[in-house]
Formats: C-alpha cells, structure tokens, sequence
C-alpha cells in the first residue's frame, strides 16, 4: 500500500472560453497521488479527463479563461513556476506524458529511435550517441525490436508505435506518467500486452502512473486505486479491490452495474439520461438529476466524506 | 539515404526531368569551365578591357560556325605576327645587313583566301625600335594570279597602326575601289567579286641605326569570328556568354534558396507563435504585396548602387514576404495541430526546436519544387534589370549582352546573334529548372500525378 505522497492536488480548475460560454472542464479536482501509485482515473467521455490530465502538465490551449488551483509535487508548488521554468524542470524531468492517440504523436519526419532521445537531449544535454543509446535500452525494455530504431513512424504496426510513445515518455525515468487513453486504439490482444508491459515496468523503474481511461476492465488490470471523474470533479477515490467488489457512491455503482462480467448472470444496466453540459453548472450534485437515491440535500454541493479510508462526494454516506 | 536514392530513381521516371537535368549539368559545367579558365579579375579586366585587348577583333562580327548555314563563305579573322616567323609556316622574316649600319628587313605572310566576301578590314600593327632616324617600309601585296600592287611607302613610328582601307594614296591606285576590296578583286569581273586562292602582303624595310628592328603584326579582320561572334567593341562574346552563366546561376540560386528559406522559416514562426508575431507578419506581408517591386529594384539601382550582389540582398528582402508566406502558413496552422507537436511541447522541446525539427520538416516537400521552380525566375529578374540598364555595370552577364545589342540595334542591324545566343541560353536556364521543378513537384506531391 503507498504511503507517503508524491503529488497532491487542490482545487484545480481548468475552465476554457467557448462561443457558448464558459467550459468548466476541471471545476475543483483534489487529489492524492502517493510513490509507486497506479490510479485509474475513470469517467464517461467529455467528463474532464484529458482536460484534468492536461491541466497537470500544463498543456494548455489558448483559450484558458481560468486555471486555478495548488499542485504540489514533493511539496513544491507547480503552480508558482513560470511557464518556461515549468518546460525546462517538470515537463519529462519529474512527469511524462503518453498523449492520447499516441499513434499520431510521433513525428512523421523522424525515426522512432531520434523521436525517443528527443527527452533526452532537450532535457538531459545529453549528446546524440549517449541519447541513443539510452533510446536503445528503452526499447529492449518496452519490447521493441533496436533494428526499429531506424524506422519511421509510419512503417509500425499501432501497437510498436504505442510501445514506442511509451518508451519515450520512461526515457528520462520521471516519478510520474500520465497515460492517457493508452490503449483506446489497440486489439484486445495488444491492449492486454501493453497493460502487461505497463506493469513490469512500474516494478522495475519504481513509477507512478496516473491512468485515464473509459474501459473499466482493462484498467482493473494495472489499478492499485480508482477514482471516477464526472462532470468536471472526482466523486470518489478508493483502492481498487474494494472499489471493484462495492462501489460507493451511486454513479461508480451505475457505472460498474454497466461492465459485463464473466461469471454469474447479472443484467447489464445503463444509465439513463446524459452527463451534464460543462457549461453552465449550478449549484448541488451533479450527478442529481440522473441518480435514483436522489433528495432534498442533493440540491447543495456534497461533501467529501472520508469512509474507512475510502473517499466519496454524496450526500448519503454524510452523518446526520 | 536510401529516401533520397528512392526519390532519384523515381525522378529519373520522369524524361522532362532527366533533360531538365542535362540541361541544369550542362550549365553547371560551363561555369566550373568558365571560373576555372577566366579567373574573376580576368573576366572583368577582359570585359572592360576595351580596344588594348580586343584590338585584333573585328567589330560586330558573327560566329564562325555561321559559315555552315549560308551558301557564301564568309572570311574568318585571323592574324600574323613577324615574331612568330620561323615556327609559323605562313611567315618569313630575313634581315640582310648593309653598309654603315643599315640593315634591310623582308617580312612576308603567306594565306589562303577561299572565301566568298570581302574582309572587314586589313591593318598592320607595327613595332620599331630605333634611336633617332626612323626606319622606312615599302609594302607589296601579290595576289593568287601573279599581280604585284604596291599598296604603300612611308616612315614607321616606334608603335603604329596602319589600316589598309583607310590609304586613299591606295584606293586611287585602285581606281577608286575601296582598298580591301581592290586587293582581292577579280581583275575580270564585272562586279567587285574575291578573287580566291593564296595571297602574300611583303613588307620590305630599311633600317637606319645598328640597334632598329622592325617587328609587325598583319591582322585580317574577317566578317565572322570565334564561337559567339563579337559586339560593338570588338569584344569576344564568349566570354560573357561563358561568364554570364555562373553569374545567372548563383543569382538565381541565392535569390530562390535566401527567399524560400527565409519565408519558410518566417512563415513557421508566425504560425507557431500565433497572436502580435503572426498580426506583424501578415500585415508586413499585406504591405509589401502591394509595394512596386521592380519600381523599387529601379530606384535602388539609379540611386543607391548597382552592384550584382546589392540587387541580389533587395530582391531577397522583398520576395520574402509574399503570397508564398500566406500559403504556407495556411499549412503550417494545419501541422501545428498535429498529434505530434503536441507530443513535442508535452516532453519540453522548446519553441525554436518544434519549429525546425517538427513544423519545417513537413515542409520540405513543398519548398523543394518550388525552390527549383523559383531559380529561372530570378534569372530572368537579373537579366530584365541588366536590359533595363540596371545590371552590375563591371560584371559580364547575358542581360548585359543584350543590353548593348538594344542599345547598338543589333536586331534593326541584323546582328542576330547578338540578341539570340544569351537568350538561347537564358532559355536554356529556365526550360531546365523548370522541367526539373515539375517533375520534382510530381515526385514530391503524389496527388498531382493524376492531373
């Protein structure tokens, strides 16, 4: 079980301007990642989760209308820095990146093997040869063929190019990696590969790992914690067993009750209606209008209530 | 490596490239021949070098190989110099010592004259050496058929010139005929016609002084010369056609790889950077679209200066911001969205090294066919500016060739050569480069090949 914390995040907000109003893409996020973490940050689509990953790194588009919040990594505040600062001494140095739709983002004009000692030389000041070859021992690790190194993107399967955005976000050994969507256009046979993958090398190079992802059961593979994103906040936290066995709050338990199980003969339920609008949101739950327990309370913004270690936003886990 | 062999076997596809090639070959040879032979301050020193140089050349004469396409043979210029006596079978020279001091010189040239027209001129370019008294020729010209004409006597100064057509003691021994053409008149014919076989002019001199030489030179300046001809100062054209085309190819190369690379990496920036950068470049742009540019080229040559490599940095400097940066920053905005730049800027890369690594290298296959494409166009900007007068006054370039064939109405004269060879070559130029830009625009951008 993790102990001590590697970065704690407080009241982030990412919001975007838009013609229709204001996006409130990540509206509020806390969160706790601790050394050698592997959480699994789960949500529908359009629920913030790129955006929250986004908002760590700071990769911002142009049109922030607000970008609030504390991020602290090792008790420093991220925040603070400017944003070249922030290029030069976070960016791959203490966390990596696998973009979504990894496939596509690898240079089209490079090979593989320069793409991959790309970190390195930004970062590193490392010379040609020595980037390379740190380039080659990442490619042995994540299972791809060293004579690939001399490949361009365009001539590997979609699984090797996925290995290959791996290999360069672990190039320079950062303590975090934000996966994004790692696998969302790999086979199943792939996805599981890489999951695998993902695993030994968390072992090996002691990392921390924040997975966002919408496939609930492929990321039960690597989880050591979940939490659920909706609409814009995290509504739950909790470590992966006793997530999976019972969930908390009443969108984790819809969302569970969705995932097809190979044992026992339960009837697959959906939830009915559709996530919120990001703009525009009003006060109390946001999960509300589509849960069953709803009542009067659920009118106010929840709290978070602590339960045996396990955190949950609803009201019906509140005392009194 | 093996893209770019892949690339030129694919070009070597396509027959316009491969004569584009050729072509493009066959200038850059010349070049190397013509830097290697006439180093720079030779050139210019042969190009401005004016009669001292040229002196043995006739003027406005076509090139030889004329001869193979008219039914007249026209005589080809050559000259005789008494110092070559000895090893040159065509002339004699004997000195016969006389009495207190004097000496008596006999200098003859010996030639075959088959041809079917007159000779521009005949001159001989005498060189004596004496203390006081002067020494004395006699000149005798025999002709194929036996006759001996006594065209001249007189005293000869340390360095003279003595041009046969303009004795009018002679042409009225002629019975009036213009000199050159009486000396080589058919003594039977009606019409002045050359009478054709070998002629001898025979100088015989007399010398006053121990130490008095005579030495001449017989020039026979023809209507055809060399492989280019000559212009109005005598000038062998050759050497301007030969110099004018490393000229035309580092102007054009420059001014096409400065101008595309320049707006290239401009246009990046400003995608890239987006907000005031992207606001001042287009507007500069915007402006600049609208300036006058040859008007500015105009004023910049009259006022300011004309050197080839002054014209060569505005042209740069105002081709810079054109239509082209327009377009590609319509396409540098599209790639700045990629996947993969923001892969780049999530791992850190800087700002400078997204542009030149990640935006200006999808580019490549765009600028390559039109940097090819561009260089004619520069060429012939450099050559309009030297018809204009506005070429690098003290450089031999093709413009400048046919600058001085407008300004000597060579066309209304009827020396087209003059104008045809620097434009064949000019020609030349751009139908290579641009055979080669086609092509390399098909290879470059597959999509175009089914048009």
């Amino acid at each position: 079980m993790p102990v001590s914390k590697l970065m704690r995040i407080q009241d982030l907000k990412l919001h975007f301007r838009s013609a229709a109003g204001v996006v409130q893409a990540v509206d509020g996020v806390d969160l706790d990642l601790f050394y050698n973490d592997a959480i699994v940050i789960l949500g529908e689509s359009g629920c913030g989760k790129t955006s929250f990953a986004r908002a760590i790194l700071r990769l911002l588009p142009r049109n922030v209308e607000a970008y609030t919040g504390k991020v602290l990594m090792n008790g420093n505040d991220l925040m603070g820095l400017s944003d070249e600062a922030f290029r030069r001494e976070v960016r791959w140095v203490k966390m990596s990146m696998v973009p979504q739709a990894a496939m596509n983002a690898l240079n089209p004009v490079l090979r593989v093997g320069d793409q991959v000692s790309e970190p390195l030389i930004v970062h590193a000041g490392a010379s040609r040869e020595t980037a390379l070859k740190s380039a080659r021992e990442m490619f042995q690790r994540v299972g791809v063929p060293v004579d690939f190194m001399n490949r361009y993107a365009f001539e590997l399967s979609g699984g090797m190019r996925q290995r290959v955005a791996i290999a360069m976000a672990l190039v320079t050994v950062p303590e975090l990696v934000i996966l994004d969507e790692p696998t969302s256009a790999l086979d199943v046979l792939t996805q599981a590969n890489i999951f695998n993958l993902l695993k030994r090398i968390k072992q090996d190079f002691d990392m921390s790992f924040v997975l966002i992802t919408h496939d609930i059961a492929t990321s039960s593979e690597l989880a050591e914690r979940v939490a659920i994103m909706y609409a814009g906040q995290i509504v739950e936290v909790s470590d992966a067993t006793r997530f999976f066995s019972a969930p908390l709050h009443p969108y984790s338990q819809k969302l569970m009750a969705s995932v097809p199980r190979l044992r026992g003969n339960q009837e697959l339920e959906f939830i009915p209606g559709n996530p919120p609008s990001l703009i525009g949101i009003g006060q109390g739950c946001r999960f509300a209008p589509r849960c069953e327990f709803r009542f009067e309370k659920c009118d106010q913004d929840p709290p978070v209530i602590n339960r045996e270690g396990r955190l949950v936003k609803c009201w019906l886990y509140a005392e009194g | 490596m093996n893209t770019l062999k892949k690339y030129f076997r694919e070009i070597l596809q396509y027959p316009s490239a491969v004569v584009g090639s050729v072509m493009i070959l066959l200038l850059v040879a010349v070049s190397v021949y013509a830097l290697v032979t006439i180093p720079y301050e030779k050139a210019l020193q042969l190009w401005r070098g004016g009669e001292d140089v040229w002196y043995a050349n006739p003027q406005y004469a076509p090139p030889a190989w004329m001869n193979f396409f008219s039914d007249k043979d026209l005589p080809v210029s050559f000259k005789l110099h008494s110092r070559d006596a000895g090893e040159n079978q065509s002339v004699t020279k004997e000195v016969v010592l006389g009495e207190q001091n004097t000496s008596r010189t006999f200098i003859t040239y010996t030639f075959d004259f088959n041809y079917d027209e007159f000779p521009q001129e005949m001159a001989l370019l005498f060189n004596t050496t004496y203390e006081v008294k002067q020494p004395f020729v006699s000149i005798l010209w025999a002709t194929p058929d036996g006759r001996e004409i006594r065209v001249g006597d007189f005293g000869v100064s340390k360095k003279m010139t003595y041009r046969i057509s303009q004795d009018t003691k002679l042409q009225r021994r002629l019975g009036g005929l213009p000199p050159i053409q009486g000396l080589f008149a058919d003594p039977n014919a009606q019409t002045p016609v050359p009478f054709k076989g070998t002629y001898q002019l025979l100088i015989n001199g007399v010398s006053f002084e121990q130490d008095s030489h005579i030495e001449a030179e017989f020039v026979f300046y023809g209507q055809v010369y060399g492989l280019a001809g000559t212009d109005h100062l005598r000038r062998d054209l050759m050497v301007a056609l030969l110099y004018g085309a490393p000229i035309a190819l580092a102007f054009g190369l420059l001014a096409a790889l400065g101008t595309s690379v320049l707006t290239m990496i401009i246009a990046a920036t400003g995608a890239y950077y987006g907000g005031w950068v992207d606001e001042l470049i287009q507007r500069i742009t915007e402006v600049n679209l609208v300036l006058p540019f040859l008007a500015i080229l105009i004023m910049v040559g009259t006022f300011y200066d004309r050197s080839i490599w002054t014209i060569l940095g505005v042209t740069i400097l105002l081709s810079i911001f054109t239509g082209a940066i327009k377009s590609y920053r319509a396409i540098f905005m599209q790639v700045k969205e990629s996947a993969y730049i923001e892969a780049a800027r999530a791992y850190g890369a800087s700002s400078g090294r997204v542009i030149f690594r990640y935006l200006i290298p999808r580019m490549i296959p765009l600028l390559i066919p039109g940097l090819v494409s561009a260089v004619p166009a520069f060429v012939f900007l450099e050559a309009s500016l030297a018809v204009l007068g506005l070429g690098d006054p003290s450089l031999p370039t093709w413009g400048k060739i046919i600058n001085d064939a407008w300004l000597n109405a060579a066309l209304y004269k009827g020396y087209y050569y003059w104008i045809l060879e620097p434009a064949i070559l000019l020609m030349i130029t751009g139908l290579g480069f641009a055979m080669v830009g086609y092509s390399l625009d098909r290879v470059f951008n597959p999509r175009l090949r089914g048009l």
